[in-house]
Parts: C-alpha cells; structure tokens; sequence
C-alpha cells in the first residue's frame, strides 16, 4: 500500500492504493459492527489505523465530503430546488444570502437566464416555505420552486473512472 | 412514512458525518442520546426501509478530477417521462435523476439529470452520446453548466430533530 500511483486528474493530485480502494469500494454498505472501519481494514489487508489515515487524508483535500448518509429526498423533512434569475451585478450578494441559510445545501451559479440553483432541506413543508418566502422578500427577486415529483436514479455511489 | 423520534435523531447526528474513531456510532449515539447498538439497528432499519439510500463515503466529484457538471434539463412528453428518466439514469455519469414540475412560461423543462465529466467538451459529448442513444435528440433539452460553487454540504435535518422530539 506504501506505493503511491498518480491519477491524471487534472488536479494532478495523487491518490494511493488504499484511498482508491476506499473510495470505489465503500460508497455504500459501510459496516454496521462497532469497529466499522476495522471491518474495511480486514477486509483490504491493512489496519484499522491506516484506513482511518487514509480517510483523514482525502477529507483534508475535500476529495472526501463525509463518511455518512444520504438520505432519500422527503424522508427526513422536506426538500426542494430552487432557481433564481439574478442580476450579474447582484449575484455575489444573493449568493451569500442564500448560502447564509442552514436549510441551503448545495448552492451553484449556472450559466442560464436562471442563474442561481440550491437545494434547500428543511424540517417540514411550513420551514421550506417560509426559507422560500424570506429569500424573495429580501431579495426582492422570484424564486422557482421546482419540487421532487419523481426520483429515477438508484444512489449507489459514483463510479470513478480512475486516469 | 414519518419517522419516529429516535430516527430523527440519529439522522441529525449524522449531519456532520460519522467521525474517524474506532467507533463511530457509539460517538453519533452520545449526540443523539442513544446506545450504541440502538444506533447501529436505527440505521440498519432505515437503510433497509430506503430512508438512508446509502452509508458510506460521499465523496466530491470536483476534487476528484471531475471539473465539469451539467444539469442537464429535458421536456419530455408526460406519458414518457418515467422510461426515459429510467433509461438515462441508468448511464455511470448521470448521477441524479429527478422528474421535477415545468413552471411555464419562465421554465418549459420536467425531467433533470446531472452529469459529471473531467471538462466542458466531455460533457457535452457524453450528453449528446446519450440523447442520440435513446433518441431523445429532438426533444427540448438544455444544458446548464455550473459556473461557480458557493456551497456544498451534506443537507443538515438538525431541526427536524428537534421538531421530532418535542
């Protein structure tokens, strides 16, 4: 595992052996014993101490969000994306605003007439309204609500096509 | 399906992760007021129900080497809108597939899927690819490529929690 390979990720950084494994291996069905990161150790022939390194490392670089759970949308509370048509001179300004929100989790410019996209979690289908609500008056600008009619995709983790 | 007290807790301990200790549902279980084992069979009940689609690393794309992402946006006939978001989820760099509601005049579009490539050009002609395979080339469609990324978390139910367990 000492050997370190280069992916030609145009980040051009490096990721070894085990945080490859890690990462094609346990996007999903992380184990439910106690020791979870001691059962993958096992399993890939290393320690538990150098999968938890190796975790450590890629969440430093960001490459790693979590380890945790992705919830099914409009399980736990209630969810929605939003879009917004915001003048270029105001954007860097909505953008903060929007982000400032607990509920608001991923937050993008897009390159359309509708140019700023997030997704807001909240705990019930009152809090998402009123985070929808508060955002148009004080921004003083609509914003699209595009909820959840149907999901097609099975969430199994993404498979890294390694360079 | 609503969920009980103690699921929204242990979902809301979860928010920032599990953490990298030997034992990190014994960790989550001391946020959320519950045992260990109570932890590990809440979260087995709610992977096997589909609530947790899945455990595990989350990892992100961008870091990853993968640049460039497409929301790619399609008007599709309603009566068609479940096989075609079927089939194109099925493609390895779709990776959100979701019938949403048009919004007309400002928004014609019902069918939403991201997708994840090294640069712009690949992803452009992963798109096409798809919509010349599964014939889909005349519909409407749009791609909206993301220009900046001001936040990107695990979406957080701390609230939820709290609501649950008043």
């Amino acid at each position: 595992m000492a050997e370190v390979s280069r992916i030609d990720a145009i980040s051009g950084r490096t990721v070894d052996p085990l945080e490859r494994a890690l990462v094609d291996g346990w996007q999903r069905d992380l184990p439910l014993s106690e020791r979870p990161y001691a059962e993958i150790a096992g399993r890939l022939g290393v320690s538990e101490d150098d999968v938890l390194a190796a975790l450590g490392r890629l969440h430093a670089r960001g490459v790693l969000s979590r380890v945790g759970a992705v919830v099914a949308p409009n399980q736990a509370g209630a969810s929605t994306l939003a879009a917004m048509a915001v003048p270029a001179d105001r954007l860097d300004h909505v953008a903060a605003l929007v982000s400032g929100y607990d509920e608001v989790n991923h937050n993008y410019e897009r390159e359309h007439a509708l140019n700023l996209w997030f997704v807001v979690a909240a705990a019930d289908a009152a809090r998402l309204r009123q985070v929808l609500d508060e955002i148009e008056a004080r921004t003083g600008l609509p914003v699209i609500d595009l909820p959840l009619v149907e999901a097609y995709h099975i969430d199994l983790g993404f498979p890294v096509q390694w360079r | 399906m609503a969920l009980t007290a103690t699921e929204r807790a242990v979902i809301a301990a979860l928010d920032g992760g599990l953490p990298l200790v030997p034992r990190p549902y014994a960790a989550i279980g001391a946020k959320a007021g519950l045992s260990e084992a109570e932890v590990r069979e809440v979260l087995g009940r709610l992977i096997e129900t589909g609530v947790i689609r899945r455990l595990g690393l989350v990892v992100r794309h961008h870091e990853l080497g993968y640049r460039a992402n497409a929301m790619v946006v399609w008007d599709v006939p309603d009566g068609e809108v479940a096989a075609v978001g079927r089939l194109l989820a099925s493609y390895p760099c779709v990776t959100l597939c979701y019938r949403r509601p048009r919004r007309p005049p400002v928004w014609p579009y019902n069918l939403f899927c991201m997708v994840h490539g090294q640069d712009r050009a690949e992803v452009t002609s992963l798109v096409r690819d798809i919509a010349q395979d599964l014939d889909l080339a005349d519909l409407p469609h749009e791609l909206l490529f993301s220009r900046r990324r001001f936040k990107q978390t695990g979406a957080r139910y701390g609230r939820a929690a709290v609501k649950g367990a008043a």
